[in-house]
């Protein structure tokens, strides 16, 4: 066999090999880097409609959350028509809501502040339990209102009271509660748009973050000069058509 | 039952840096390789291509290119009065997976230590008197010295393509470079990075106080080069998601970019990637490594016989699988006895915010690099007199912002409400004109004798084999040194013009969930007899000859340096000493 047959054979073998044993697994290299197309993994972009994870009431509790956390002023839209919720929403229905990827044996217990979150409920668990837990409160304490039906004055307090320690959720903490959406919230505000947040980039313009653009050589000389390059998200750009 | 496999010359566990380099560097002696990583296969166009690279979400605030705690995780504690518990999420530190391992999500810092660092002992009781070191701090000398590791520091650099300004050639002192450096004998393979106006005015500011600023050495590269393999990298195009991400422009150092096209060509060459090693098998002596047990992706064990055994992975599951496979005798804190899992070491990190007026300082923050910025180096190692200010250690001071990535470094100043209105005003009037750079004081950390590694009695991995337990906080030594250099980086944003400076100088306890660096070091430490060390200088295993252990597990202590330009250096100076002496008459290459 000539050389360059010899190349391209081992070149085309160099990949996945399965050992003898139909049920052993492992990726065998040899020869030269593996290349198989299509191989690549994109986000998946979310699209708004419906919940995933939420039901149509605790749609409703995050929505108000997040208009609160974000509230709509002369900066941006609220969180709401950010679609910070809707972020929440696709992101405890993804592998973030059921802590995949952590370590979760036990046995739990409880440790110090510097040994980490020791609890073995998920964010989704945590979500659902926690916005339960709210409404009861805010019924008991504004005469049958849920969160949502509270005026932004009554929403700020009760966020307010979560934040401080205050405000006790049953079953639940509202302290660490209040940290988790207060996190989710920022994050789906500042992440990129495909997530579901940070509608038209809104955030990424306030504050003049230009977003995934990737070469930046023309301006690292170009000291204290404001680069007024309108932002890029993954797969959206002002400019390109639908 | 384990199925046996054939016999290989050398098995290697591992297929990051040190995995990379010792793969090469033995099958270019002609051996018959195999590699065993337990994560994937990892490459630019599959994993991190420009379409979708430069994504916070996924990459720096979800980890998607680490190890995951699902796989292995750790045990934590601060002290012995504690029971640890596991880090079910990570946070004080990332640890690497898959082909390339940290080398493809790293900074891409390349520090040398100094020439002082390996004498640490001797040094400080010549100068300060040995009163001067706390009796419970277990810091030594290495056994080897700079000058022993110059030309291996220049191999990986030349590897790399290191982007950098000298600063002692061959004794000259040369301007803009690190004044303090160790002498080096030629000059970076490539230019100096270009600069951000943060941290040029950085270094204007430090001028003007009377220090030496010079570039921070850079494995992102200033320009494209071809290293001696033949592999080319490309120029950096300062994109801002750089660590914590894989690069697109295949301009960040890393194994796929520097060594793994070549060795993957190489005949002799094998990698088997979602391989988990489980144990190191020894003979009935157990001063020889037979090879090593491991089990694939679906569960089916497999023995690898080799003659030769490289580990190859991150310090602390070097020194976890010393302990599982009964490889020297484990480290007891209350006798001192044991080599295996003493020495355990971090970094001292800590920082300062600048804001500044946002109608005349505007940074671009975005315009970054991972191994960018500007240092001064007049409090690391034994630069400066210690003797008034009572602590051993040092670090450098830099202004390394690398991002203006708005999850991670949107800060606001203290008094701004966490929510509404104002927080976003406050992120609006900030963002362009503060400096945030997590690990601007750069400091060392030293070996204590209640710091140390071993196995977890409770928690175990998905195999049932237990977790390697970390009992790790923080000296008085460590947090005085942090308050000091701390207050010297602040006057540096002082003097740019910052209009509010807010020092975080770290803090006990040890605090699992901040992060403070991955640079975690020790527990299988290299020395010039048994009785101080689990390696020789060759990183070679006093216990068991045929088993070489990479890595910074093997440093007696942690300076005030980024670490991997140490470890390509030991990697290259164990190799070396491997192919020119071990292969022609295996044993020990040090009778002690």
């Amino acid at each position: 066999m000539s050389q360059l047959n010899r190349r391209r054979l081992l070149c085309s073998s160099a990949l996945l090999l399965l050992l003898c044993n139909a049920a052993a697994r492992a990726s065998i290299i040899k020869g030269g880097l593996p290349w198989k197309p299509g191989s690549a993994d994109p986000p998946t972009p979310v699209t708004p409609g419906g919940w995933h994870y939420f039901t149509a009431q605790e749609g409703a509790t995050v929505e108000a959350f997040v208009d609160r956390l974000i509230p709509a002023d002369e900066l941006t839209a609220g969180g709401r028509d950010l679609g910070c919720a809707v972020f929440i929403d696709r992101q405890l229905a993804a592998p973030y809501g059921r802590s995949e990827g952590f370590y979760m044996s036990g046995p739990f217990q409880k440790g110090t502040k510097q040994q980490g979150p020791q609890s073995p409920d998920t964010p989704a668990q945590r979500y659902r339990k926690a916005l339960a837990a709210l409404d009861e409160a805010c019924r008991g304490k504004f005469g049958g209102k849920t969160f949502a039906q509270l005026p932004n004055q009554q929403k700020d307090e009760v966020i307010a009271g979560l934040e401080n320690g205050s405000l006790q959720l049953t079953g639940t903490d509202g302290e660490e509660f209040f940290k988790l959406i207060l996190k989710d919230t920022q994050n789906g505000f500042l992440a990129d748009p495909i997530y579901g947040g940070n509608k038209d980039m809104a955030a990424w313009k306030m504050i003049g973050f230009p977003g995934a653009r990737y070469d930046y050589r023309d301006w690292i000389d170009r000291h204290n000069q404001r680069i007024a390059l309108s932002p890029v998200g993954i797969n959206a750009h002002p400019d390109w058509s639908q | 039952m384990a199925r046996k496999l054939p016999r290989k010359d050398a098995v290697i566990i591992g297929l990051g840096w040190t995995g990379s380099i010792l793969a090469h560097e033995l099958c270019a002696a002609g051996l018959d390789v195999v590699a065993l990583e337990r994560g994937p296969w990892r490459d630019t166009a599959t994993d991190f291509p420009i379409s979708y690279a430069q994504d916070e979400l996924r990459y720096r605030l979800q980890h998607e290119l680490f190890l995951r705690p699902a796989q292995m995780s750790v045990t934590f504690r601060n002290n012995a009065s504690q029971t640890a518990l596991p880090v079910r999420n990570w946070g004080a530190f990332m640890l690497g997976n898959g082909a390339g391992g940290a080398g493809v999500h790293w900074n891409a810092e390349t520090w040398r230590f100094l020439p002082s660092d390996f004498v640490m002992r001797s040094h400080y009781t010549q100068r300060y008197g040995a009163d001067f070191l706390p009796p419970d701090m277990t810091i030594q000398d290495w056994g080897v010295t700079y000058d022993d590791l110059e030309p291996f520091y220049d191999e990986f650099e030349y590897l790399c393509g290191t982007s950098g300004q000298a600063g002692n050639l061959n004794g000259a002192i040369q301007p803009g470079g690190n004044p303090f450096e160790g002498a080096r004998s030629r000059p970076y393979p490539t230019p100096a990075m270009k600069q951000g106006y943060g941290h040029a005015l950085y270094a204007k500011a430090a001028q003007e106080l009377g220090y030496k600023p010079f570039p921070q050495p850079s494995g992102n590269l200033s320009r494209s080069y071809t290293n001696p393999l033949g592999v080319t990298l490309g120029q950096c195009t300062y994109c801002g998601f750089c660590e914590w991400f894989g690069c697109a422009n295949y301009s960040k150092a890393s194994p796929q970019t520097t060594i793994l096209p070549v060795l993957l060509r190489m005949p002799n060459f094998e990698a088997r990637t979602e391989c988990e090693v489980l144990r190191i098998d020894l003979d009935g002596s157990r001063t020889r490594a037979t090879g090593v047990t491991y089990v694939d992706s679906s569960g089916v064990e497999f023995e690898q016989p080799a003659d030769l055994v490289i580990l190859c992975a991150f310090a602390l599951f070097n020194v976890q699988l010393l302990l599982l496979s009964g490889v020297g005798t484990p480290y007891d804190p209350n006798t001192g006895s044991g080599q295996i899992g003493r020495n355990f070491t971090h970094q001292t990190v800590s920082t300062a915010l600048g804001f500044f007026d946002k109608a005349k300082f505007n940074f671009n923050p975005f315009v970054s690099a991972g191994a960018i910025g500007m240092c001064v180096d007049e409090f690391n190692g034994d630069n400066f007199d210690h003797a008034p200010v009572g602590f051993v250690g040092g670090g450098y001071l830099g202004q390394v912002q690398t991002n203006g990535r708005p999850i991670e470094t949107t800060a606001v100043p203290p008094g701004t409400p966490a929510w509404g209105s104002k927080w976003k005003q406050a992120l609006r009037d900030n963002y362009l004109s503060t400096i945030n750079a997590g690990s601007a004081v750069h400091g060392s950390f030293q070996s204590y004798r209640d710091v140390y590694l071993d196995l977890d009695p409770t928690y175990k991995d998905r195999f049932g084999r237990p977790l390697v337990r970390l009992t790790i906080d923080f000296h008085d030594n460590e947090l005085k040194m942090s308050a000091f250099l701390t207050d010297k980086y602040a006057e540096i944003l002082e003097r740019m013009g910052a209009k509010q400076v807010v020092k975080k100088p770290r803090k006990g306890p040890y605090d699992v969930t901040q992060y403070q660096t991955s640079h975690l070091c020790g527990g299988a430490i290299m020395g010039t007899n048994p009785g101080n060390s689990a390696l020789n200088v060759y990183l070679q295993s006093w216990d068991v000859p045929n088993l070489f252990v990479q890595g910074a597990s093997a440093f007696p202590q942690n300076a005030g340096y980024n670490p991997t330009g140490t470890v390509g250096a030991l990697a290259y100076w164990s190799a070396a000493a491997i192919r020119s002496r071990y292969l022609k008459n295996p044993g020990p290459l040090v009778h002690a």
